[in-house]
């Protein structure tokens, strides 16, 4: 039997980050899917099944969240506080992958629920480093409440 | 990648002697070299991270950089003692991770409504124990970045 691929959604402005990731995700031999968008509203209508996304399957939803924090119309901060605003999304973890290191940006996003802050790797060798670590650690280590609630 | 920090202390309350034993051999075992405290129940727990009781004498020292909760104890809870710290301003940046027998679907729910950073079943052998750590602490330790206290 095929395992089921879960899915991460990424969330990023920058088509090279989204690409980088992707490369790196599959270097890393990860088994789970990528899906991407590009800002914040995107990143809602996808979780709230709207807009764009208004047709994916009613029990589509990702195991857990990368988010950039510095996009435009709507940037990670904001779309963070709405996802942990939602009772039907505020499990679903968010791990924020920025090139912020600001003090400011960690200390306020773990106050809002992000579930670990990392800083992008600049060097495409550690980015599959944290991939896989990534992969290990959600999918192999915790448990994550099931992507169909 | 993160060496300029400094080494955080990890704080485990779990009321099982055996267990507070096993997670230091395993800590030991994995090579994570970071400071581990101890507590037995959520009460304790408390009083630690609000240098109470005690706990005075910590008062004006860093709060862990991470904290590992198992889920029953006696006196005051695992999910009572989540509940209290994601409801502090003070303390509600702390990364909480359950490490618990429990494979209950509705004690990984609760706990991620409630907001915990991640939700771990214990390894019933030591072996599957220093996996556990191994994954935790290159994950928590090696790539992300942890609030300043």
């Amino acid at each position: 039997m095929k395992p089921t691929r879960r899915n991460i959604l990424l969330a990023d402005d920058d088509p090279d980050d989204r690409m980088l990731i992707r490369d790196a995700l599959q270097e890393s031999q990860s088994q789970e899917q990528l899906t991407c968008v590009e800002n914040g509203e995107e990143l809602l209508d996808y979780l709230r099944h709207q807009g764009a996304f208004s047709s994916l399957d009613e029990k589509a939803r990702p195991y857990v969240i990368l988010l950039d924090l510095n996009m435009p119309r709507k940037d990670g901060r904001e779309a963070l506080r709405e996802i942990k605003a939602d009772p039907h999304l505020r499990r679903i973890p968010v791990i924020v992958l920025t090139t912020s290191q600001a003090e400011e940006d960690i200390a306020r996003t773990y106050d809002l629920g992000a579930s670990s802050f990392i800083i992008k790797p600049r060097d495409f060798e550690t980015l599959v480093r944290l991939l896989r670590t990534i992969d290990e650690y959600w999918f192999e280590t915790v448990q994550l409440p099931s992507g169909e609630n | 990648m993160n060496n300029r920090r400094k080494p955080i202390t990890i704080l485990l309350a779990d009321d099982d002697a055996e267990d507070r034993l096993l997670a230091r051999e395993a800590l030991e075992e994995s090579r994570v070299s970071n400071k581990l405290d101890t507590v037995v129940d959520g009460e304790e727990l408390l009083d630690y991270l609000n240098r109470r009781g005690p706990y005075q004498s910590l008062e004006g020292k860093p709060l862990p950089g991470l904290i590992l909760l198992d889920l029953n104890m006696p006196r005051k809870d695992g999910r009572e003692a989540l509940r209290e710290i994601k409801g502090d301003p003070n303390l509600r940046r702390i990364p909480v991770v359950v490490l618990t027998t429990s494979q209950a679907e509705e004690d990984i729910y609760r706990t991620y409504d409630l907001g915990v950073n991640s939700f771990i079943t214990k390894p019933v052998t030591f072996d599957g124990l220093v996996d556990v750590i191994k994954a935790l602490s290159q994950y928590w330790v090696e790539f992300v970045e942890l609030p300043k206290d």
